[in-house]
């Protein structure tokens, strides 16, 4: 669901197709017909956009099912490993109380701070905790404030102190999941809703068919099968996103799907190192691995208060401090000290919302003067209209590519520059383009979708200019530190302090090139002082500025000089269960399943010979298997959880969920999203239809719309007679993202030469459109042209009794390249998820007509 | 498990490139079961090094196959738990990412209201970045909101990008621009 | 003679990637289409079209619906069969086709004089003028390759194993176990596709598994070799005077043919 792997992930779907061939069901749960939909046993079809009340729809079926109510697998599963059986304060409501919002909804708190957060509204989220927490001032892990800040410095900052004098009482629970406020029976209530016909009537998906689906996922999970969803920006890549992902979540805990071989949740993400991207943050919201940017909107004054307000008592992200110490030392070297607080001054925080939509919202209101786009390429990106507004009000535009994308020609070759409407001297921006080295013309790891980390070797020096990406920053970031190496100004102590040791030690070709092994080793991490002693694994990292650690989940990738784990290319023979751990390597601590201890019962034993991943040996008195475990290594199944302990300790030895406070995997999430404790349908911002599952509540009460008036992001109301079909956009086989890697390659641009729209022979035949003929599409933001393509492999959908057409485009055109075409996301809106503020470009609303 | 003649195959493509061709010759035309024209196999004598596909997040492993400093052919490593040697269409043209008459290889300057790029030097560029940089984050800088809290940023400059490139390029882009107090960075990964 | 080799292409597991469209490119270095810009073909998700001199390996998609989402979409990676009996070979008035020691069938690019007799006798469709080179060309299931015990790089490309080398021997084996999965599976539709050396053209050392009447994916059902169709006025009016002026050596060629048919196999040295 949410994804169309066999077109997007290709060679992934090697494995998929291979298990076909073992008997493993395939299943494709998407709008369209795909080349995925063609290799599986089955296809539903759903409406975009309606994803959880498909997913709502199993989680009802499964809890109503003979087989999951009989089979006591899945009750020890859900009672001992999740939050099932934990109480929920008697504050809380459920949508089914509200008519569709949970309890906390209030008005959006502008604190006048910052302009382009864009939330609609806004949940205060006390009434969500669990029973007994949400009365206390600190009421998320339910410490007082002072505790907290009182803790004397020890050898480990005092932070220890301050953790263990602020760790919250147990969570109350009922273990026989019959009270009416355990998660289990909060869960039962508010999926009841979501039965076949509601499904139906949500989804489009025929009864029967949905049906199919949810016999074959049941049937095939338990002790000896399991059953794996696998996803990708189509469930991203909406103003419920977040929640769908945890729909997900709650399923397959529902059904002992995860921490086991063949099930879990798999992101397929979508380049080369967006997962690396994402753990070491070229992403505002977050600082390495996973902590939060420090933020003025937060308790983040201090180091002291950051920890404080970010640190969990108990799990494993009790280690925080020593994870944040480590990364302040990697960013400010010797001159992070305590009594400095690690340079936490010189730290920027940021203001609020500087995501993408929201940066080029304020970009269009003249509100950023300078841009380094590297790789990307935003003239074609969301409502693409505003973004080319704000790429015309830079003072200043460096673009870093291999290709010269729009971004880089906007100037000159932009629709609106072409016809007449801009002029190009009326653009004041100045432009750089840097061109970049290929793949096989420099070192360095990408981090792929599986959280592995995989090194590749230079083969040749680049051509004229070309250089590595790393040059440019390593070069800029040389000139900035010789500009501000004298300054007292204590804005500029941060970059004065900076640490930038990246020369290499022999020269590398072309000059000025800077060692990919050196910046692995920062990230990977050393003794302080000792940069040939590499640290072997985040067990060593410690909070008093003994250790430097970019970034604590990659810590151990590097654990020597001699020893580049990343570049190891030795698999598994054949024949072997095949975790293939001399392959690559995956954080954390090369573990290739996560909270693979649930892949054991609660007595540590296999739950079935033929699903063995992780199990307790009695004899060595350690958990052992054919991953990695991921849990105390040696912490016996029956081990107690100490009541006063803190970090892992706090935890039993049968709480597989080790990151998570208590444990357990989270059904109900009371802390940490915008949008709600449990997932709930909503209609897209734009849809041509009511919610049928709450009238009361049409979308999210608190998604993120960047009103720009009516000229540039405006919304189609609901079932606005201009705009009456539902589409989809996404990505081909044959091109890559905006194209600049495809586009310009006539192997591959032959096989996609133009942009198309796939639509329903019945919509083709009211509009009168043949294949081939140029249609145009519409939608409040802007208009553009493509050739139709006729087919059965789309069309109507009968959505709460009306007949509603699907359509859909590929988005990869753009004005340059060997193949050109128009910007679908001309079409598409700044709205976005509350949590991540990821746009929804999967299901929007538009017009089609013959050109 | 007994090896197939498939995965023998597979394997000695990435073990047996230097194989000698061995007495082949061209017996011209003849009807009857012949050898072709010897066609020097273009990887034969190269140095191979591992590598990665660059387009989507699976992560398939590559051979790159090099001679006299240029790629002669780019194919999948049969080794690799992931893509045991095969690739996708965009993976299978990594070697056109590299070798095409349409890759830009020299810096290109814009001045404001310019209609044309001018050729500029690379280190003259690189100047004149940097002085435009210091220059803006200097100019919006916010120390301190009104209420007093430390902000140390500026949101006046945006680094965009980083899912395609390498971690090591994402750690120190983010880690410039946080050391210059740069707080909009972003990448694929938000879009 | 080595073992005949070949592929055998299930096409039920094909996912219309055309990972062996580019892997075949980028082996042999072929030229795209009108510089990689041709037009939209509206036949479905397939813009390559056909096999031709720089098409070496071409996917084929059939959409068969009966009403929007009911129906099934059908994939095959094309290529040259290898023909045991090639037509193309027959014909070809200067010897640049040969059959080599893997019995498959190969056009020699510096033999051949652009002639184009081998286009008209495929009864595939399968050869076409390569432009930049000027000479017929097509699939060599990688001569270059094979002779070095590498994998062709269609097959070695392919994400799910849809294309299969190896000998012609066990890939039939192997095929006709796969047929016996699918009927065992109730895909009752599947049959081999030229696996049987009784066949047309003694047997297509590269055959298929379709689901479907042949014609459906653009092949014939009984392909025939040009000798066979001598005395057809159709293969007259298709073929250029260049051709007739050939037909002459096609005779000979085909006795020669089936008397190298009856010979036992040679073992060639250097057997991969």
């Amino acid at each position: 669901m949410g994804s169309n792997m066999a077109e997007c992930h290709p060679v992934a779907y090697r494995w998929p197709m291979r298990a076909k061939m073992n008997g493993a069901t395939l299943i494709h749960v998407d709008p369209r017909f795909t080349r995925t939909s063609a290799t599986c046993d089955i296809h539903a079809p759903i409406r975009a956009g309606s994803d959880i009340a498909f997913l709502g729809g199993l989680i009802n079926h499964v809890l109503a099912s003979d087989r999951w109510n009989r089979e006591p697998f899945f009750r020890e599963y859900v009672a001992t490993y999740t939050n099932a059986a934990t109480l929920i304060g008697e504050e809380f409501e459920d949508t089914e109380d509200l008519d569709g919002v949970f309890s906390g909804l209030m008005e959006y708190r502008d604190e006048g701070v910052w302009d382009y957060d864009a939330f609609l509204g806004e949940y205060d989220d006390r009434s969500w905790q669990y029973a007994g927490r949400s009365e206390s001032p600190d009421y998320s892990v339910g410490r007082p404030a002072e505790t907290i800040m009182s803790g004397e410095v020890d050898s480990d900052g005092g932070f220890e102190a301050m953790l263990r004098a602020g760790r919250p009482p147990a969570p109350m629970t009922d273990p026989t999941l019959e009270h009416p406020r355990t998660v289990f029976q909060l869960v039962k209530r508010h999926f009841s809703r979501y039965t076949p016909e509601m499904v139906e009537r949500v989804t489009g998906c025929p009864r029967e068919k949905f049906l199919a689906v949810a016999d074959a996922i049941l049937e095939n999970s338990g002790p000896d099968r399991t059953t794996a969803f696998a996803y990708a920006v189509a469930w991203t890549q909406h103003t419920n996103g977040v929640q769908t992902i945890g729909c997900c979540a709650l399923l397959q805990l529902l059904l002992g799907n995860f921490g086991r071989p063949g099930g879990g949740i798999m992101a397929l993400r979508g380049h080369a190192a967006i997962q690396g991207s994402t753990d070491v943050p070229t992403l505002y919201h977050s600082i390495h691995g996973y902590m939060s940017a420090p933020s003025v909107r937060k308790p983040h004054e201090t180091l002291r208060s950051y920890l404080a307000e970010e640190t969990p008592a108990s799990g494993y992200w009790a280690n925080k401090p020593k994870f944040l110490v480590s990364y302040l030392k990697s960013m400010y070297g010797d001159a992070a000290t305590p009594e400095n607080d690690f340079g936490w001054d010189w730290h920027p925080k940021i203001l609020g919302d500087h995501s993408h939509m929201a940066t080029f919202s304020a970009m269009a209101d003249g509100k950023v003067e300078g841009m380094f786009c590297v790789g990307q390429n935003p003239a074609t990106s969301l409502n693409a209209t505003v973004e080319r507004e704000g790429l015309r009000k830079l003072k200043w535009l460096v673009v870093k590519d291999n290709w010269l994308t729009e971004t880089a020609t906007y100037w000159y070759a932009a629709p609106e520059v072409e016809s007449g409407e801009v002029g190009a001297e009326d653009i004041e921006t100045e432009v750089f383009f840097f061109p970049s080295t290929q793949i096989a013309e420099y070192d360095g790891s990408f981090t792929n979708t599986q959280r592995m980390l995989q090194w590749h070797y230079k083969a040749k020096d680049p051509p004229g200019d070309c250089r590595t990406d790393t040059w440019f920053y390593h070069q800029l970031a040389k000139r900035l530190k010789a500009m501000y190496a004298d300054s007292l100004l204590p804005r500029d102590q941060g970059i004065r302090n900076l640490t930038w040791d990246f020369d290499p030690d022999e020269p590398i070709s072309p000059p000025g090139e800077p060692s990919a092994e050196k910046m692995l080793r920062e990230i990977n991490g050393y003794h302080t002082g000792a940069p040939d002693r590499h640290l072997t694994g985040f067990a060593e990292l410690a909070a008093d500025g003994s250790t430097t650690c970019a970034s604590w989940i990659y810590c151990g990738c590097y654990p020597s000089p001699h020893e580049n784990l990343t570049a190891n290319r030795s698999p598994d023979p054949p024949g072997v269960p095949g975790a293939h751990l001399g392959w690559g390597w995956a954080w954390p601590a090369n573990r290739r399943v996560l909270y693979n201890r649930a892949s054991a019962d609660p007595s540590g034993r296999p739950w079935s010979e033929r699903k063995r991943w992780v199990w307790w040996d009695e004899s060595e008195g350690r958990w052992v298997g054919y991953d990695v475990p991921d849990f105390a290594l040696t912490k016996a199944p029956g081990a107690a959880a100490d009541p006063g302990g803190i970090g892992l300790d706090a935890l039993s030895g049968t709480d597989p969920f080790i990151m998570m406070s208590d444990g357990k995997g989270w059904l109900y999430v009371a802390k940490g999203l915008a949008d709600g404790p449990l997932p709930t349908h909503y209609e897209p911002a734009e849809s041509p239809v009511r919610n049928p599952i709450y009238a009361g509540q049409q979308s999210s009460p608190v998604f993120k719309f960047w009103r720009r008036g009516e000229a540039d992001n405006a919304l189609a109301s609901v079932g606005d007679p201009r705009y009456p079909h539902v589409i989809t956009t996404y990505r081909l086989t044959e091109h890559y993202l905006a194209g600049a890697m495809s586009r310009w390659l006539p192997w591959l641009s032959e096989l996609q030469p133009e942009l198309f729209i796939e639509l329903g022979t019945e919509l083709a035949a009211e509009k009168g459109i043949d294949s081939l003929d140029m249609v145009r599409i519409s939608t409040p933001r802007g208009s553009i042209r493509a050739r139709a393509l006729v087919t059965d492999r789309i069309g109507a959908m009968m959505i709460d009794g009306r007949r509603i057409h699907h359509v859909g485009m590929p988005w990869h055109w753009g004005w340059m390249g060997l193949v050109r075409g128009d910007v679908v996301n001309t079409l598409t809106a700044l709205v976005g998820d509350p949590n991540v503020s990821i746009h929804e470009g999967k299901a929007f609303v538009c017009e089609v007509e013959k050109a | 498990m007994s090896v197939t003649r498939r995965e023998f195959l597979r394997v000695s493509t990435g073990a047996g490139t230097a194989t000698a061709l061995g007495g082949l010759v061209g017996l011209g035309a003849n009807l009857g079961p012949a050898r072709a024209r010897a066609q020097e196999l273009r990887i034969r004598d190269t140095t191979t090094v591992p590598s990665i596909c660059p387009f989507c997040s699976v992560g398939c492993a590559t051979l790159i196959h090099v001679k006299d400093g240029e790629i002669v052919n780019i194919e999948g490593d049969p080794r690799s738990p992931h893509n045991a040697g095969t690739l996708c269409p965009k993976g299978a043209a990594i070697y056109q990412l590299h070798y095409n008459p349409n890759r830009p290889t020299k810096v290109l300057h814009r001045e404001p209201g310019a209609r044309e790029w001018e050729e500029w030097d690379l280190e003259r560029a690189m100047d004149r970045v940097a002085e435009l940089f210091g220059e803006t984050r200097d100019d919006t800088f916010i120390e301190m909101l009104p209420d007093g809290k430390r902000a140390m940023c500026t949101t006046s400059v945006f680094a965009l990008g980083g899912a395609t490139l390498d971690n090591e390029f994402n750690h120190i882009a983010q880690k410039l621009m946080r050391g210059m107090g740069v707080v909009p960075i972003e990448n694929q990964a938000r879009i | 003679m080595a073992e005949a080799m070949g592929f055998f292409t299930d096409t039920t597991i094909c996912i219309g990637c055309k990972a062996c469209e580019v892997a075949c490119k980028s082996w042999n270095q072929l030229p795209a289409r009108d510089g990689g810009a041709p037009q939209l073909t509206g036949l479905s998700y397939d813009n390559t079209a056909k096999l031709d001199g720089i098409h070496w390996r071409h996917v084929a998609f059939i959409e068969q619906f009966d009403q929007p989402y009911d129906g099934r979409w059908l994939m095959m990676s094309d290529v040259c069969k290898h023909c045991v009996q090639a037509g193309c070979l027959e014909v070809c008035p200067t010897g640049a086709i040969i059959r080599t020691e893997f019995d498959t069938v190969v056009i020699q690019s510096d033999v051949c004089n652009g002639c184009r007799a081998c286009i008209a006798a495929c009864p595939f469709g399968v050869i076409d003028v390569n432009p930049v080179a000027g000479t017929a060309q097509k699939c060599t299931l990688c001569y270059d390759r094979i002779s070095e015990g590498l994998e062709p790089a269609c097959s070695k490309a392919c994400p799910t194993d849809s294309i299969q080398f190896g000998t012609v021997a066990e890939l039939r084996e192997r095929a006709r176990g796969r047929v016996r999965q699918l009927h065992a599976d109730g895909q009752e539709d599947a049959y081999l596709y030229g696996a049987d050396p009784d066949g047309p053209l003694g047997g297509l050392n590269a055959f298929f598994l379709l689901v479907d009447d042949p014609h459906v994916y653009g092949l014939p059902r009984e392909p025939e070799l040009p000798s066979a169709r001598l005395a057809g006025s159709s293969f007259f009016g298709a073929v250029g005077a260049a051709v007739l002026a050939i037909l002459g050596v096609v005779g000979l060629r085909k006795r020669r043919m089936d008397e190298l048919a009856s010979e036992p196999a040679v073992p060639a040295e250097g057997e991969p």
